[in-house]
């Protein structure tokens, strides 16, 4: 049992690889962005562990700034991904204006809010 | 005098969606039969009508919400109201900075109160920039009329709020009878007549423009839009406790979309976009702070956030793959990681105490007994109360019959935008029957569903009414055309009756909406105008008696007392004491530390000699007690007394209720119980009032407001001293005296 399963996982791993390589170089771009700032709010959330999460609103707008920016490139990605037919009509350039301006609030409620 | 143009205008804008219901089905006609030119016109006319019913139903909004104003006078309504004109007054005055950081020495004395920390700023903001722009554009108003007029015009940009979300729901049709509907209805007047400052009037305009952002979100899976409804939800979140019903109803809707199986990716981008940005700016309003992730009402927010999360990657890594065996593999892998550490993480978190659990207004809301049963000072709070059949008749009248026929109609046309408010309609009519304020919070939804219910009848029935010229004109050519023409044809066999019948709905249907207008206009003159400061009665020819009893009151107050006396009454008017009188209260309407409220419900039940000792230890040097035994006013403390027994005894237990009772009835004459005539509130209460003759025919005593001749007129004070009492007797006012000499 184990070792299907395993076996499972490998193949899973491979066809997902294989079939991730054929995806356009702008998306994987994104898909970058989005790895890293999902990489550092774990680091985040790893040294609060360590060291305690004493001010709060500084811990918050940490792993905050790290969620919205993936979530929101995550969006991005939606949106500019052709083979999504829900967002044929928006053009590429709107939805980069769009996610400028999202990240724009963000970060600067997120600097208001670092304390 | 003001009704008249009111009610035509009211009748007018009733009949005139059925006006633009007929110009559509005009337009489609025109499509086929009449030349190309003639098409732009009828559009243009349409928008022309469009526009002018737009700006009638704005206006109409302001102006109806007006008879308080001319009824009375440019005042502000109520309790709350005086608190929010007491700290924009501040803020206009001091400026935004001490205003933010506001420390209040002249409530809850000894306490005092945070203001800046512990109020929502988003009313008074609001109120303070119209004023500064009034300025600026050199219009000297006061920053009262500024207040006074506040609710009324987020009335009617609600209005306009609500012909954009019914056309995003519906059709255009919708969205102007919507606008008309919700302009006129009485759930939400009651709270945004002329002079009632209150959050509310803000927070409704509030909750429906992030709705209406939220939805167009979803149907474009715009982050503009998205964004545009995080910042409506920070403007809520600014204005009113209510935003908790947002956080939880949207995620509802997502999970439901979810479990139907209309997710989409649109409602991803709406719903991440707008959590996360709108949860980073509610934070920044202190008094809400860091409850967006650590209490446990808006836990359900967060989760749904997560499983949107593995939803999507579960959608995405079922696009890569193309094996279905492996990918169930994977699934059952994802799914089940995903539960446990979901279920780890709440468990870890609300064990801890990291999660705060549900509070009780909450709980209240789920289970309408526990107030009843935990939290007296909410169950006392006559707007708390469970409603009753006649009061949503009162405040719906005939949306109440046409809120389920709309849901039949969004029933027959699913989408994103129905559902939505289909739910929102259904949630917000059970909290509206668990609580009375709340069908406040229903309104927005009964009207729009209304609406549907309304335009969608009118204009199959006037598609019946002008079917029949045309297939009589070109029946035949139209015959197989298309799936529509067959439909028509089935209608043209019954069409004698179909065509009278239809005259005759059409005929109903007016009818209904000028009585709901009619209905609407005299519930907003008679019921919802009253200022409740100011009292008005019919004499006994049949003239208006205005009751100023509590400006008089204030005003002796603030002329006649020491700047530093701290005045005990009950928490009711704490905030009018404030306002008004400019003198330090014990406790008000902020209700934030039981115990002090408990305390001064103990006072107000024991005896003078143990009711002087707690007066001492809390420097009280006025007692205001507010009596309604010679007006027949009924809300006095001699009614609310019983809380007072209640609240007070939850804290202290030598408070006991059954002691004011006898044999479980509650009474002030000859039989009441002994202590129930010795306290203090009774001893203040009819002080001096057993020598009054009230009524013609009636022994002197006589209480009015209750219909007995009082049972203790025998009344000596020996600690307190009376020191004013108002000219209908409403408010009395008595001197606590110094201690004694010791020798």
């Amino acid at each position: 049992m184990a070792r299907s399963t395993g076996e499972d996982a490998q193949a899973l791993f491979h066809s997902l690889r294989s079939a991730y390589a054929a995806t356009p170089k702008n998306l994987k771009i994104i898909d970058l962005y989005v790895a890293f700032a999902v990489f550092t709010a774990l680091i985040q959330v790893a040294y609060m562990a360590m060291v305690g999460s004493f001010p709060f609103n500084s811990f918050l707008s940490g792993i905050l700034s790290c969620t919205g920016t993936a979530v929101l490139a995550v969006c991005l990605r939606i949106q500019v991904n052709k083979e999504n037919k829900e967002f044929k009509d928006l053009p590429p350039e709107r939805a980069y204006a769009d996610f400028v301006l999202c990240n724009l609030v963000l970060h600067l409620v997120i600097m208001n809010f670092l304390g | 005098m003001v009704e008249k143009p009111n009610q035509v205008n009211a009748g007018s804008k009733s009949g005139s969606p059925t006006m633009q219901a007929t110009s559509k089905p005009t337009d489609l006609l025109s499509q086929h039969f009449s030349i190309r030119s003639l098409k732009l016109k009828t559009k243009q006319q349409e928008l022309l009508i469009r526009v002018t019913i737009l700006c009638l139903v704005y206006v109409l909004a302001f102006i109806t919400r007006l008879f308080s104003v001319l009824r009375y006078e440019s005042m502000i309504h109520e309790f709350d109201p005086y608190f929010n004109y007491r700290t924009t007054l501040f803020l206009t005055q001091k400026g935004f900075y001490e205003f933010w950081n506001w420390f209040d020495s002249e409530s809850w004395y000894p306490l005092g109160r945070i203001i800046g920390g512990t109020l929502y700023p988003g009313l008074m903001v609001t109120a303070a920039l119209i004023y500064w722009t009034m300025n600026v554009l050199r219009f000297a108003v006061h920053i009262r009329e500024v207040c006074v007029l506040t609710a009324p015009f987020f009335a009617s940009n609600t209005t306009l709020v609500a012909y954009f979300f019914g056309k995003e729901i519906w059709d255009t049709g919708a969205g102007l009878v919507a606008a008309a509907l919700i302009a006129i209805c009485p759930g939400y007047i009651s709270r945004s007549v002329a002079g009632s400052y209150d959050n509310e009037g803000v927070a409704i305009f509030a909750l429906l423009f992030t709705f209406y952002l939220f939805v167009k979100a979803v149907n474009t899976g715009s982050l503009a839009w998205s964004l545009a409804s995080a910042f409506g939800y920070f403007y809520m979140v600014s204005a009113w406790g209510g935003y908790v019903f947002i956080i939880n109803l949207i995620p509802l809707y997502v999970l439901v979309l979810l479990i139907t199986g209309r997710y989409s990716m649109r409602l991803y981008v709406a719903y991440n976009c707008m959590y996360v940005l709108g949860m980073l700016l509610a934070m920044q309003i202190r008094f809400v702070g860091f409850q967006h992730v650590q209490s446990g009402e808006h836990m359900a927010a967060m989760g749904v956030f997560f499983l949107l999360q593995v939803f999507y990657f579960l959608d995405w890594v079922k696009h890569q793959l193309n094996d279905t065996r492996l990918f169930q593999a994977f699934l059952r892998i994802t799914v089940s990681t995903a539960v446990v550490v979901g279920a780890i993480a709440i468990g870890v978190g609300t064990a801890s105490g990291y999660i705060s659990p549900w509070t009780g207004r909450f709980y209240s809301l789920l289970d309408p007994t526990y107030a009843k049963d935990h939290i007296p000072i909410i169950a006392s709070v006559s707007e708390h109360q469970p409603t009753a059949w006649s009061s949503f008749m009162f405040d719906f009248h005939i949306l109440l019959l046409l809120f389920p026929a709309g849901l039949y109609f969004c029933f027959k046309r699913l989408s994103d935008a129905t559902i939505f408010i289909v739910m929102y309609g259904l949630t917000s009519m059970y909290f509206a029957g668990v609580m009375v304020r709340l069908i406040l919070v229903a309104t927005p939804a009964v009207c729009l569903i209304s609406a549907i219910a309304v335009s969608a009848t009118i204009k199959n029935l006037t598609q019946v009414l002008r079917a029949k010229p045309k297939v009589a004109q070109t029946g035949s050519s139209r015959g197989g055309s298309s799936g529509k023409a067959s439909s028509k044809g089935s209608l043209d066999q019954s069409q004698p009756i179909s065509k009278n019948g239809a005259i005759a709905l059409l005929f109903g249907a007016f009818y209904l909406l000028s009585r709901y207008a009619i209905h609407c206009t005299w519930v907003t003159s008679e019921a919802y105008s009253s200022p409740s400061i100011v009292l008005a009665a019919r004499g006994a020819h049949g003239n208006r008696v205005i009751f100023d009893d509590y400006r008089e009151a204030y005003f002796w107050l603030r002329q006649n007392t020491p700047p530093d006396a701290k005045v005990m009454s009950w928490w009711d008017y704490g905030y009018q004491i404030t306002a008004m009188g400019n003198r330090t209260v014990i406790v008000d309407n902020n209700t934030w530390n039981n115990t002090h409220i408990a305390t001064v419900g103990r006072a107000m039940s024991s005896y003078e000699d143990e009711a002087y000792e707690i007066m001492r230890s809390l420097d009280v040097d006025y007692v205001l007690v507010v009596f309604g035994g010679v007006t027949g006013y009924s809300s006095d403390d001699i009614n609310k007394f019983l809380w007072m027994v209640r609240i007070g005894g939850g804290i202290f237990p030598v408070i006991k209720e059954p002691d004011y009772l006898v044999n479980g009835e509650y009474r002030v004459d000859k039989g009441a119980a002994p202590k129930m005539l010795n306290c203090l509130m009774y001893k203040l209460s009819y002080y001096r009032f057993g020598e009054l003759t009230t009524e013609y025919g009636k022994p002197p005593g006589y209480d009015r407001a209750r219909g007995v001749e009082i049972g203790n007129k025998d009344i000596k004070l020996e600690y307190l001293e009376e020191a004013f009492t108002t000219s209908n007797w409403i408010v009395r006012i008595y001197k606590v005296k110094p201690p004694k000499n010791r020798w």
